[in-house]
């Protein structure tokens, strides 16, 4: 199993029954493929859907149902489609269940940074700022390191998404919680140690009393 | 009844300078044909308000390419490096918006509110040099709203009194754009007999509508 799949398997375990979630583009489309399909869970496109479906077999595409990335998509029974305001109202109103997004950084107190590499990269904020903002819950799916530098840091150097303080962090390595009191290591992946999720953490951890390895869907 | 254009005849409304808003999420929802024809005639100029730049060669993208934009104001360049690049050479200005404040941005200037108080981009880049506004306690940005010289949308079905109905996630930022444009030019996939779209499907109520762009042929 990659990295990519062993955090869209352990992101899906958080996903209940007659919840709303909107997935990010990338590493977090992932995770409806270990969502099972009768699980009653609607999941948002932003662009607008709510209860976005499988990929539609080659030939059946239609034009006008993707998903936030472009993709094509299909819609399952009782989805509906909406405008970009009834959209982003579903999500800052406080409608949505879970957010599962992308990082680039997450900081000691759970802040996110995950639109903006000043003079390299700039591809916009898109929906991200209204949904780390407004979303009940919000899930950071990302590798653990890159390119051998922690993307856990004690404050984030990139432009922040957001103020307000993530739920949860999911890695290739580790879950972790952020709290008040800063960061708290509550599951390893199987075959890693405290020490080796330390080592590439830029931020401290407190280990939670009950730690454990991650299980997954 | 309004009678159908064409597309040059259409592009030849929109004069140099204007401030467009185009309807779209990568490409999806976008008036292609209106888009193909102002690249045509050579338009130069244009401030764009849409969500995304879609990618080159596609919607929107074909405008970056052509030169048309000098100014653009948009939630997400990620997918379209050229974009990107004329930003950073400065040959587009560009303003990053969170894509639920864009939204809501151009339908206050389409139903005449004075602009919108939204908690999403507080103590981020997105704050800078706006007015934070206090409201039972809590702390919102004041986000002012979008006009344009024109709405370019597209729409699904339209009738010769321009009502229009969309389609799935083709609706986006369309019936949103038709209340905020001077003048509003809509480009339907298809033209029904007046009383063919039943009142109940209809979004965006013809009195908004003033031009239809006739069907491909």
């Amino acid at each position: 199993m990659d990295a990519k799949e062993l955090i869209a398997r352990r992101v899906a375990r958080e996903i209940h029954p007659g919840m709303l979630v909107n997935l990010g583009i990338g590493l977090p489309s992932l995770v409806a493929n270990f969502v099972p399909a009768n699980a009653g869970v609607f999941f948002q496109a932003e662009n607008g859907v709510i209860g976005l479906g499988a990929r539609p077999p080659e030939g059946m595409e239609d034009p006008n149902l993707t998903d936030a990335g472009g993709g094509f998509v299909t819609a399952v029974p009782g989805a509906a489609s909406i405008d970009s305001a009834m959209s982003f109202g579903l999500i800052r109103g406080g409608h949505l269940d879970m957010t599962v997004l992308g990082g680039l950084q997450v900081d000691a107190r759970g802040r996110l940074a995950n639109w903006k590499v000043p003079g390299k990269m700039v591809p916009g904020m898109g929906g991200a700022m209204d949904l780390v903002t407004g979303a009940k819950s919000v899930v950071v799916a990302m590798q653990h390191s890159a390119r051998g530098e922690p993307k856990i840091v004690a404050e984030c150097s990139l432009p922040l998404t957001s103020l307000r303080r993530v739920n949860l962090i999911v890695t290739d390595l580790a879950v972790i919680i952020p709290t008040e009191d800063g960061l708290v290591l509550t599951e390893t992946a199987p075959g890693i140690s405290v020490d080796e999720v330390r080592a590439q953490t830029g931020a401290p951890l407190t280990l939670a009393p009950d730690l454990r390895e991650m299980e997954l869907a | 009844m309004k009678r159908a254009i064409k597309p040059e005849a259409a592009a030849a409304l929109i004069p140099d300078g204007s401030v467009l808003l185009i309807g779209g999420f990568m490409g999806v929802g976008s008036p292609h044909r209106l888009i193909d024809a102002l690249v045509a005639r050579g338009a130069r100029g244009m401030t764009v308000v849409a969500n995304d730049t879609a990618m080159p060669g596609h919607g929107i993208g074909k405008l970056v390419t052509a030169g048309v934009i000098t100014r653009l104001v948009t939630s997400h360049i990620g997918l379209n490096p050229e974009t990107q690049a004329k930003m950073i050479a400065g040959e587009i200005d560009v303003e990053l918006v969170p894509q639920g404040s864009l939204v809501e941005r151009i339908r206050a200037g389409g139903v005449g509110l004075g602009g919108i108080l939204t908690p999403t981009g507080l103590g981020t880049e997105v704050e800078d040099d706006k007015p934070v506004i206090e409201v039972d306690g809590k702390r919102f940005l004041l986000e002012k709203p979008i006009k344009g010289d024109f709405a370019l949308i597209a729409a699904h079905q339209a009738d010769y009194v321009g009502n229009l109905a969309y389609s799935l996630t083709a609706h986006n930022f369309n019936p949103i754009m038709a209340l905020a444009g001077a003048t509003v030019i809509a480009e339907p996939d298809a033209i029904e007999p007046v009383g063919v779209i039943p009142p109940d499907a209809v979004k965006t109520p013809g009195v908004l509508v003033d031009h239809l762009i006739e069907r491909a042929r």
